[in-house]
């Protein structure tokens, strides 16, 4: 009887519809967690996996060896290598295209890479206005790599401990 | 103005009329607008975001503020779909039919003493016939859309406005018994005396019944089965899009508005001061409104939609008796000596 009485006001005196309406009306005077985009930006890892670069040694050879492990080992078959003796003897790409369509930024082909030729950089936001835009060749690749190479270089060195 | 009328001569009053028919719609539609835009704010800040902060004038973003012109800009702009099965007339009726109820009870709405379009002595039975065609226009469109979502969001529509206008009604009888009036202005001018003289405090469990049938009339959330989006994906205008989308979309909000300024007259006092000490005027009227508005964007942020059954529940074996039940304790108060709580 008297947990009748208690549920009969506890219902219409809406005790449960106020509670909830406190916790709102609190959140409308939190301060709010939005980040402005463009203006603001999020903190990133050094380990964050983005756009692919390919990178030269510091006397400007490129790193890439050929061997297509990064080519073997990449799940979405993004990556296609061609490779040719260069006059000097070595082995090394004659192309070297990732497809960034197909790409699912998963980073074995830089865990694969035994020369740190490969790597994924911060970039997130670049884009394509047409169709083929995002298919990424050797050149572009390696222009991506000359840009961002000091931020690359540093990343890797802050990692570097961890592994 | 007199010199106007003698120029006029007979086509004065329809002229004048129009007029004030203006100056009542258009800040009605901008009010509209803008309480889209206050509607995003609040349930945004609600949500620990921001709400929309980047459109403004003349290349300052003023927090958004040129977000409803944005809005009403595209939606003006964009094509207006005909589903091949649907019935031409009767779809493009429908939004009419939607928003002309919503606009039309605005003509015996006093803003003030003086300001009101028609003093008329039924205005409060104007009112209940008036916003109950507006489910017309959610019905036909459901039926006209020949869609099954459509179909299922107009009847969901139906029964519950159905419903909850008897709630709504008896709710109403409640205040004309205490006023013993069906005059808006004289509802509010005896409700007279500082904010505890108003309705709202003897004919609580009524302003409560009628405040969340308010927010089911309107099919706002929790009572959003209509639209449901995410069951029936938007209800009774899924297939409408631009401005036949746009006109139900001002029908929604003008009616919350409306049934806002309607709970404001009937309960708060309408444009009465709180304290008798401060002088009566527009202000109030407004501030009440804004009140009630941002209760139903308060609800919408806090509960989540009710299942069809429980409306039903709540309408039938809920509200109405709670509103029998008070208004029996009015009557019944009413013939004793302490009527005068009741007024």
């Amino acid at each position: 009887m008297i947990t009748a009485i208690k549920r009969f006001f506890h219902t219409f005196l809406l005790i449960e519809l106020l509670k909830g309406m406190a916790v709102t009306g609190r959140h409308l005077f939190a301060r709010k967690i939005t980040i402005q985009y463009p203006d603001e930006r999020t903190p990133q890892s050094p380990r964050f996996r983005g756009l692919h670069a390919q990178r030269r040694y510091p006397n400007g050879e490129e790193r890439c060896i050929a061997c297509k492990l990064c080519e073997a080992v990449c799940p979405a078959m993004a990556i296609t290598i061609e490779s040719a003796q260069r006059e000097d003897g070595t082995r090394r790409t004659t192309r070297y295209d990732i497809d960034l369509t197909k790409c699912i930024f998963c980073g074995f082909c830089e865990e694969a890479c035994p020369v740190d030729a490969i790597v994924e950089t911060r970039i997130f936001d670049y884009h394509g206005e047409k169709r083929g835009d995002l298919y990424y060749t050797k050149e572009m690749l390696l222009a991506v790599g000359d840009k961002y190479e000091a931020q690359i270089a540093a990343d890797r060195a802050a990692d570097a401990p961890y592994r | 103005m007199e010199a106007m009328q003698q120029l006029l001569g007979p086509a004065w009053l329809p002229i004048w009329t129009l007029v004030k028919i203006v100056i009542i719609v258009l800040p009605l539609l901008i009010a509209v607008a803008y309480l889209t835009y206050a509607e995003r704010k609040v349930i945004g800040w609600m949500q620990v975001r921001m709400g929309p902060n980047r459109v403004g004038f003349f290349g300052y973003r003023l927090w958004g503020l040129g977000q409803p012109i944005a809005d009403a800009v595209k939606l003006m702009t964009k094509e207006i779909i005909l589903p091949t099965g649907a019935s031409k007339p009767l779809f493009l009726l429908a939004p009419v039919l939607s928003i002309a109820p919503a606009m039309a009870a605005w003509a015996v709405v006093p803003f003030t003493k003086d300001w009101v379009l028609a003093n008329v002595n039924a205005s409060l039975l104007y009112i209940m016939a008036i916003t109950s065609m507006g489910v017309y226009g959610v019905v036909l469109a459901g039926w006209a859309s020949n869609s099954k979502y459509a179909l299922l969001g107009a009847l969901r529509s139906a029964a519950q406005i159905v419903s909850y206008e008897i709630a709504m009604g008896f709710a109403l009888v409640g205040v004309l018994m205490s006023a013993q009036s069906l005059n808006l202005v004289d509802i509010v001018e005896h409700q007279a005396g500082g904010f505890w003289q108003w309705y709202w405090l003897p004919l609580f469990p009524l302003f409560l019944v009628y405040l969340i049938a308010g927010v089911a009339e309107t099919n706002r959330a929790p009572f959003d089965v209509a639209e449901g989006e995410s069951e029936i994906v938007a209800g009774f205008h899924v297939d409408y899009s631009g401005m036949a989308f746009a006109v139900f979309f001002l029908a929604e909000y003008a009616n919350m508005i409306l049934i806002a300024a309607l709970t404001s007259i009937m309960f708060l006092g309408g444009w009465l001061s709180p304290f008798p000490f401060l002088p009566d005027g527009f202000f109030w009227i407004a501030a009440k409104m804004s009140f009630v508005l941002f209760l139903f964007l308060w609800f919408r942020a806090t509960f989540p939609r009710y299942r069809y059954d429980q409306i039903m529940r709540l309408g039938w074996k809920v509200f109405i008796p709670v509103t029998l039940v008070w208004i029996l304790v009015v009557g019944g108060f009413m013939q004793t000596r302490l009527g005068y709580l009741f007024h």
